[in-house]
């Protein structure tokens, strides 16, 4: 096994990852490196695997082949000179809040308010004292645009105000890595850009994300680095404009050709 | 063509509709007929003799009937208590991915719902005596003892109904805190997973809140059948409700009366929770109205 220096530091690392689901291959070998600080957004027909590389990433599924490393550690293991030791439970939660996932569905806690959302990991999981998490809450509440909807319950938001908490919610762990699953595709048109500024402001301060979108103009503006999946594995992948401008594969062609 | 203005604002107060309603003649005759009949059944029964309402009232307040009351009230609410505990221990096992924990659930739900409670609660007060005569709390492989005892002196007629109730209700509790946990969207696991909530953090602060939505309604109708089923009881000698009602009545023959005060009193303790479980349901439904 090389554990070269680029797995030091690459935030995410992927080597010939693999998911299988009973006779389903969602992941048939997966290749990607991705930089801290930088913005790689994931494309890809329906069913390409998108979706369960994130999940991968963040350990709500695990590979069944390769080898998956966040900021230098093995997703789920323990790796001690030669021996690699699964995770327990309690370990695997203490990773994950160091990354934060943003949903197409939102996945708000619908009995609890906007703010209550934000404060429950700080408060539960690193156990901020509660005044401190409501303070943290309220800036971060506010630093996506709903100042005035804190004690507003999910049910009372619109779905871009929703995805804004859902977003605030995951920054409340000061997480190293963002994930974004389809953040805009639930929403109706007109909220699209609302939760598109918040998270260009994000890419702005510097935060290391890997977004899977169809929103072609995000890609192209905020995006450093494209990924083209398909069928499971990584297809084509470069710099954004480039990759519009002229792409190599002709499955890639064939795909933006039907977006664009 | 130029478009034209319809010049149709708001109005300032539309026209009320004065309409004529439906008569359900039906629902009247019926009901008519429907209250003459109980009214004949009522009058009949006072006339036999068998019903008077003196004795109902003296009995409804005495002390005996009383005592019977509050010792129904304790069981039933500590029995439900603890069955609603058990219920939510046994509903998480059931679901675990553990194969033994689920498997042991699976068949505490099957022996505890395949058997009356009747024949459960004979097993407790008369079974379990006869087979352990000692009871013995201590810690293994020392000579502490905590607490030793007799069986039969330990399994009163409470303990042994409270037991056999109490289990009994887990197994029912159990089924019903599952379908609850159940109809939560799985999303709202994946998100609290995602905030690195361990398994037991995410069951108690985020699926168990949304469950109650669907757990309270039948837990308020186990609670109010558990209010009746106590009455079983009084076949081990505890003395609730219905075995005061049936001590007086073995002695002075008011059958009728006495059965009558009993009923009166479960009546209005099955009142009492239906209005409890009504408010509770409002209260969970906070927040998750969409
Ligand atoms: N939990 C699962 N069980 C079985 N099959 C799954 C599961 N999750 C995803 N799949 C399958 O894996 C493939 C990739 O799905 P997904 O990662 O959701 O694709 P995408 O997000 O690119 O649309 C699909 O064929 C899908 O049916
Ligand atoms: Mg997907």
């Amino acid at each position: 096994m090389t554990d070269g220096p680029v797995t030091a530091t690459a935030m995410v690392r992927a080597e010939r990852v693999h998911k299988r689901f009973g006779r389903v291959e969602a992941l048939r070998g997966v290749e990607l490196t991705v930089a801290p600080g930088e913005v790689t957004v994931v494309i890809g027909p329906s069913g390409s695997g998108k979706s369960t590389f994130l999940r991968c990433i963040n350990h709500l599924e695990q590979i069944t082949a390769g080898r998956l490393w966040v900021d230098g550690e093995l997703v789920g293991y323990r790796q001690d000179g030669d021996r690699i030791y699964e995770l327990r439970e309690r370990e695997v939660a203490r990773r994950r809040a160091a990354i934060g996932m943003v949903f197409q569905r939102f996945n708000l806690f619908p009995h609890m308010t906007a703010l209550g959302n934000v404060t429950e990991a700080p408060v539960r999981v690193k156990r901020i004292p509660s005044s401190r998490a409501e303070t943290d809450a309220r800036r971060l509440l506010e630093r996506v645009g709903l100042a005035d909807k804190i004690d507003c319950y999910p049910a009372e938001l619109s779905g871009g105000q929703q995805q804004r908490v859902a977003i605030a919610r995951a920054l409340a762990l000061e997480p190293k890595l963002m994930l974004f699953d389809e953040p805009t595709s639930a929403l109706d048109p007109e909220l699209v850009g609302e939760v598109l500024a918040v998270m260009r402001g994000l890419a702005a301060d510097g935060m290391t994300m890997i977004v899977v979108t169809h929103e072609m103009g995000f890609a192209r503006e905020v995006g450093h680095h494209l990924v083209f999946m398909d069928d499971g594995v990584v297809v084509e992948e470069g710099p954004p404009r480039q990759m519009f401008a002229e792409p190599q594969e002709p499955r890639t062609r064939a795909f933006l050709s039907k977006i664009l | 063509m130029p478009t034209r203005a319809s010049g149709a604002g708001p109005t300032s107060s539309g026209d009320a509709i004065r309409a004529i309603p439906v008569r359900h003649w039906g629902r009247w005759v019926s009901a008519a007929a429907i209250a003459a009949a109980l009214g004949w059944l009522g009058w009949s029964a006072v006339r036999s003799g068998f019903v008077d309402g003196a004795q109902v009232r003296h009995y409804q307040f005495s002390r005996l009937i009383l005592e019977g009351l509050r010792a129904t009230v304790v069981l039933a609410v500590a029995a439900q208590t603890a069955g609603i505990v058990l219920g939510v221990v046994f509903a998480v096992l059931r679901l675990s991915k553990n194969v033994v924990a689920s498997w042991l659930s699976g068949a505490y739900i099957w022996f505890f719902r395949g058997t009356p409670v009747l024949v459960q609660l004979f097993f407790w007060y008369n079974g379990v005596p006869s087979v352990w005569k000692r009871i013995t709390i201590g810690i293994p492989f020392t000579h502490l003892t905590l607490y030793s005892a007799r069986t039969v002196d330990f399994m009163t007629p409470f303990m042994a109904a409270f037991l056999g109730l109490a289990l009994n209700e887990g197994a029912y509790m159990a089924e019903i805190v599952r379908a609850g946990i159940l109809s939560v969207d799985e999303g709202q696991v994946e998100a609290a997973q995602a905030l690195g909530m361990t398994p037991l953090l995410t069951m108690r602060r985020i699926v168990l809140p949304q469950a109650m939505r669907v757990i309270v309604p039948p837990t308020g109708n186990e609670f109010i059948s558990m209010l009746k089923t106590t009455s079983l009881a009084s076949a081990i000698t505890y003395g609730e409700l219905l075995r005061r009602s049936s001590d007086i009545y073995s002695t002075n023959l008011d059958v009728v009366p006495l059965l009558v005060v009993a009923s009166l009193w479960y009546l209005a303790l099955t009142t009492v929770a239906s209005a409890g479980q009504y408010a509770l349901e409002r209260r969970y439904g906070r927040g998750l109205r969409r």
